[in-house]
């Protein structure tokens, strides 16, 4: 008898959601497509694709793809850049973006505004542009650093994209660049979200400026902290195909350094033919990085409860 | 103020001021370097003082005009698009899914929060596209993959309606006997301005930005090309312009001034977004806030 009233309960509800449904339904539609759809498609770092006969059609290989791509020295290349590269945007990045936060806030008011406003404009521009930027400063002919720092200084010309041991410099300081403004911004709100009494508790003690950013500032900025860079090691897989594909201009001989796992699926599929490989690091990223980030908000709910994602 | 305290608000300012400066410079040599006479450029490559400014490289781009003209007109017809039905699906999903009531929603939740998580990557995406929807070389292909709705935006825009829009309108409404529809549209949408202009904002830089659909589907329709593409295309072939508009070019008898192009190119696709910028700034920073809070 409960159950029936459950039901008839149930009924009407879901009648009277139908509008709602109707509202969900071309976004659900769009999540399903763009997100869900493409999934049965990892299969295919267990088989060797023919285009013809589609993915479903093509033969499974077993494990072969992902013998052939650790047996190649790329496959140790791009997981070797991979995580070396997001473990120094990590480190590097977040000390810089915290600094210019703490620094920002000691600004004025005024000033403040003025300063968030232009240390964002690099994130407003595509990685397309940026290189554009890069190429005007490290250019082999043209470039301004050739031209008018080397050689009036008595240095010879560098032959920067051919030669791959200045780009992890190059690519960190890109990066950090780029992404500094927007991160510091984030640091700066939860350092506005601190609570003024402690500072002016701090102040009638006489604790100088330095101090309250050592012991008050700090120390409540660890949990957002802790957050952002849990979730970025829970990311350390994936890395920004802009910035490793069109900053160093697609350089072949720069691959040594530049070549990351999101790169080389993109080159194995639309320039190498090598989509067996690519298939297979592809196949590692998606699946492996599931876990990364699984594993991070694991760590981030025991530490931060309140931060975690889920 | 002690002496000491004003110490550290003058070093602040000193690095702020440096980082501005880091932040600016690099754009201002691709507008100097743009604005360059040629022969320079080739003696003396890009510089913030050029000895001698021309405009070569916008004369040729005014040459080919007809090109740039149409990925100007492509961009702004995709952002355009692609915002308005990026935005209409975005609310209505997170609307509907806002109801605490509705039969279902934590799955649905759960879709939506799994898909953030879990990613596919670019070859089943690629294949699935291109094999089962067909969209190389179609208009679609600039529009639909990837850009016109996250789940985060959802996330986020559901948890304002949560939060911000009393529940006790919304009653009252349905006591007048408004429908769903009309709540959403006459009470509901004109109280989310804010969320509304984020995510718009949000989504137009994405759109306006983009050059990776057009760079993985885009192979032979260079008429769809948006400016963004263009300028992808240039880094590979310099030719890129002068044969689209081979005929134009060798009837004016210009040559191409390859080294200032690149620079000025870059400048026009920028400005756009360095005009709008300084108005929609503080909808950007709020955004950014709003993610972090959420995320």
């Amino acid at each position: 008898m409960k159950r029936k009233t459950h039901n008839k309960n149930l009924a009407k509800r879901i009648r009277q959601s139908i509008p709602f449904y109707i509202m969900i339904l071309p976004g659900l539609l769009y999540l399903l497509i763009n997100n869900y759809l493409p999934l049965p498609g990892l299969q295919l770092a267990f088989k060797r694709l023919n285009y013809a006969e589609g993915v479903w059609g093509s033969p499974w290989v077993g494990l072969k793809n992902f013998k052939y791509l650790f047996r190649s020295p790329d496959s140790w290349i791009i997981i070797r850049n991979t995580l070396l590269y997001n473990t120094a945007f990590i480190c590097l990045g977040t000390a810089f973006s915290v600094t210019i936060a703490i620094l920002l806030n000691e600004c004025s008011r005024k000033w403040q505004k003025r300063y968030q406003t232009f240390i964002l404009i690099p994130h407003l521009l595509s990685y397309v542009v940026v290189s554009y930027i890069v190429y005007a400063f490290l250019g082999g002919e043209n470039g301004m650093i050739n031209n008018q720092l080397l050689r009036p200084l008595g240095f010879s010309d560098i032959s920067w994209y051919t030669e791959d041991k200045y780009w992890p410099f190059i690519l960190v300081f890109v990066n950090i660049w780029k992404t500094f403004g927007y991160s510091s911004i984030i640091y700066f709100a939860s350092i506005i979200g601190i609570d003024r009494t402690y500072y002016e508790a701090a102040e009638v003690d006489g604790a100088s400026a330095l101090k309250q950013i050592r012991s008050i500032t700090i120390p409540l900025l660890k949990p957002v902290l802790i957050t952002m860079i849990l979730l970025s090691i829970g990311r350390i897989l994936y890395s920004d195909f802009g910035l490793f594909y069109q900053v160093p201009m697609n350089s072949g001989m720069l691959f040594d350094t530049t070549n990351t796992i999101d790169t080389f699926v993109y080159r194995g599929l639309m320039e190498s033919n090598d989509v067996d490989r690519a298939a297979a690091a592809n196949f590692i990223q998606s699946v492996l990085g599931f876990f990364l980030v699984l594993t991070a908000n694991m760590i981030i709910r025991k530490t931060e409860k309140e931060h975690a994602l889920f | 103020m002690s002496k000491y305290n004003r110490k550290i608000r003058i070093v602040s300012n000193i690095v702020l001021f440096a980082m501005t400066l880091l932040c600016v410079l690099p754009l201002i040599l691709l507008v100097t370097s743009s604005f360059t006479a040629e022969e320079v450029l080739a003696q003396n490559g890009y510089s913030f003082f050029p000895q001698k400014w021309g405009l070569d490289a916008y004369l040729y781009l005014w040459e080919t005009r007809k090109t740039l003209l149409q990925a100007y007109k492509m961009t702004f017809l995709v952002t355009l698009i692609g915002v308005s039905c990026g935005l209409t699906i975005t609310t209505l999903f997170a609307y509907g899914l806002s109801k605490r009531s509705l039969p279902g929603r934590s799955v649905i939740a759960f879709m939506v929060f799994f898909s953030m998580l879990f990613n596919g990557g670019l070859i089943p995406s690629y294949l699935m596209w291109t094999q089962t929807f067909h969209i190389k070389d179609t208009i679609f292909a600039l529009l639909v993959p990837n850009l016109m709705m996250n789940g985060f935006s959802v996330i986020v825009m559901r948890s304002f309606f949560q939060s911000s829009i009393p529940e006790e309108l919304l009653e009252a409404a349905k006591l007048d006997g408004a429908g769903e529809w009309k709540i959403l549209a006459w009470i509901v949408l004109p109280l989310s301005k804010p969320i509304l202009s984020t995510i718009t904002l949000l989504t137009g830089l994405g759109y306006w930005n983009d050059w990776m659909n057009g760079m993985y589907y885009l192979v032979g329709r260079t008429d769809l090309f948006t400016i963004q593409n263009v300028l992808n295309r240039m880094i590979s072939s310099m030719d890129f312009l002068r044969n689209s508009n081979l005929t134009t070019a060798i009837e004016s008898g210009i040559r191409t001034p390859s080294i200032g192009i690149r620079m000025a190119i870059a400048v026009i696709a920028l400005i756009p977004i360095l005009v709008v910028y300084p108005f929609l700034q503080k909808g950007f920073v709020k955004g950014i806030v709003i993610g972090s809070v959420k995320g």
